[in-house]
């Protein structure tokens, strides 16, 4: 039940009472919601009254008589506007002009109820200011929630971006300061940390813009036929030296040309994403097989390593921005945890899904079916 | 100032972090400063070096593999030894708004630490920081 703060202000009591009576009981539902809506009634029988209502409790609605004994409605208005309100004011005149109808509606005013009015005419006519309140209240939520996901996503981005920042820095004033003694060979190790994780700054800005294109829906997708193969062979050349310098094996089995429709692009993010990922936490001397299938009105890509695993609890997690495994295997590695996020969605926009198989300490497989091609 | 600087030669430190770069550089500081340095990647890993290293300084990260790793190391270190120094590095500071001064306040009992440092620490800094504890 979502109940509505009315006030009604007007010096006649019989009209007061009559709208209360009217009023008593009467539930709704206001357009679109589920929610049912109700209202608690306050009174005003002069305008000092109902501006003292107003400051101490947080008014819905407001229906506003033109004549009070004390202060004119457009005053009511006014003050209103000036303390910044939130509420919607209904103006009830028994002197409809089209003046009073402009001022007020200059000064504020959401809505006219013109007297003499029926209980039917004052139960439509807050139906309608409810379920704009309503509306207004759930849009504010949103954008509430909206801005909090952004608060967060930006808090984190901006803790990874820190990290290999504030390493690089330390590692250069070490060097400025000859801490290490004087031969530049004692430096060695840190000039190559430092390449790395400035590396992995670099691949988080691409990830993000990645990211942030699919996101927003301002990437221009290519549909086209594409050969798979020729795509994973591409990916797999990208990564040779990676797969060289830890010793990996990696294995590409299918057809000479499997043709899909889908965008290139998009293509080429999945591979890299999950071959450099095959590889990257591959054990030394390890191996990456990628398969590729086309069934009936689907195709399937298989990707399976030798490498680190994921421990039960993590499979659910790593899909999700900027989660990654920490564990004696993965130290060292740079990573901008969002690749395969970034895969997620990308797989999503072919109404695919991506199973994902594996054991701590063994290996994974990704299986990944696209439909729609 | 150099001359007059305190050495802490013959001393011995146990650093737990799992960012290997921060371990590489918190150790040249600390060796630089005249310490032994002991390192250990892992919340596991740092249990083993409480229980089995004899030190006169401990520095952990906070977050490791859990949220409060930092915490929980530096609760079992003071339980064992309630007067060796303990010093946490984390980068919570800046990021969540969260501000854990000094533990002597009441409200900040339960933190074990002497001190709850930011991880962008210059060398100066960290110098500072453990004069203060062996003061």
């Amino acid at each position: 039940m979502h109940i509505l703060k009315l006030l009604i202000i007007d010096d006649e009591l019989g009209l007061r009472h009559g709208a209360v009576r009217s009023l008593k009981n009467f539930t709704f539902h206001a357009n679109g919601f589920e929610e049912e809506v109700s209202f608690e009634i306050t009174e005003a029988g002069t305008g000092k009254e109902a501006l003292a209502m107003m400051e101490s409790n947080e008014i819905d609605i407001a229906l506003i008589d033109y004549k009070l004994p004390d202060i004119n409605g457009i005053e009511i208005l006014n003050a209103i506007r000036e303390k910044q309100y939130k509420l919607l004011s209904i103006f009830m005149t028994a002197y409809a002009t089209l003046d009073v109808a402009v001022c007020a509606t200059r000064n504020g005013a959401y809505d006219f109820l013109a007297k003499p009015f029926s209980p039917e005419e004052l139960k439509n006519t807050l139906r309608k200011a409810s379920s704009r309140i309503i509306l207004q209240n759930k849009a504010k939520k949103y954008e509430e929630e909206k801005k909090l996901i952004r608060f967060e996503f930006l808090s984190v981005l901006s803790h990874e971006l820190k990290a290999p920042l504030n390493a690089v820095e330390s590692y250069l004033r070490i060097m400025d300061s000859k801490l290490s003694g004087e031969s530049i060979e004692n430096y060695e190790k840190m000039i190559k940390r430092s390449l790395d994780r400035i590396g992995g700054m670099r691949k988080l800005i691409f990830d993000l813009l990645d990211l942030t294109r699919i996101e927003s829906g301002q990437k221009q997708r290519t549909i086209a036929p594409l050969n798979l193969v020729e795509t994973a062979k591409k990916s797999i050349e990208i990564h040779h030296s990676m797969a060289e310098d830890k010793g990996v094996h990696v294995v590409l089995k299918s057809d000479e040309s499997i043709i899909a429709n889908t965008d290139s692009g998009e293509m080429e993010i999945m591979f890299n994403n999950l071959i450099s990922n095959a590889i990257k936490y591959n054990k030394n001397y390890g191996s990456v097989t990628i398969s590729i299938k086309k069934l009936e009105d689907f195709v399937s890509l298989e990707i399976a390593d030798t490498g680190i695993g994921f421990k039960d609890e993590e499979k659910s997690k790593i899909f999700k921005e900027f989660v990654r495994c920490k564990n004696e295997f993965t130290q060292g590695i740079e990573g901008s945890g969002l690749g395969l996020s970034i895969l997620s969605k990308l797989v999503r926009l072919y109404d695919g899904n991506i199973k994902l198989e594996s054991e701590f300490g063994k290996g994974s497989k990704f299986t990944i079916t696209l439909k729609k091609i | 100032m150099i001359g007059k600087e305190k050495n802490y030669k013959g001393k011995t430190a146990i650093l737990v972090d799992d960012d290997i770069d921060f371990i590489e550089i918190i150790k040249i500081y600390l060796e630089s400063f005249g310490f032994s340095v002991v390192t250990a990647s892992s919340f596991e890993e740092g249990e083993k070096l409480i229980n089995e290293v004899t030190y006169d300084l401990a520095i952990f990260d906070l977050m490791m593999e859990n949220a409060d790793s930092g915490f929980v190391l530096s609760y079992s270190s003071k339980k064992k030894y309630p007067d060796i120094p303990v010093l946490i590095l984390t980068n919570v500071v800046n990021e969540t708004g969260l501000r854990f001064d000094t533990y002597k306040t009441e409200k900040n009992s339960w933190i074990k630490a002497d001190s709850v440092l930011n991880k962008s620490i210059r060398i100066e800094q960290l110098r500072k920081e453990v004069d203060k504890v062996f003061a």
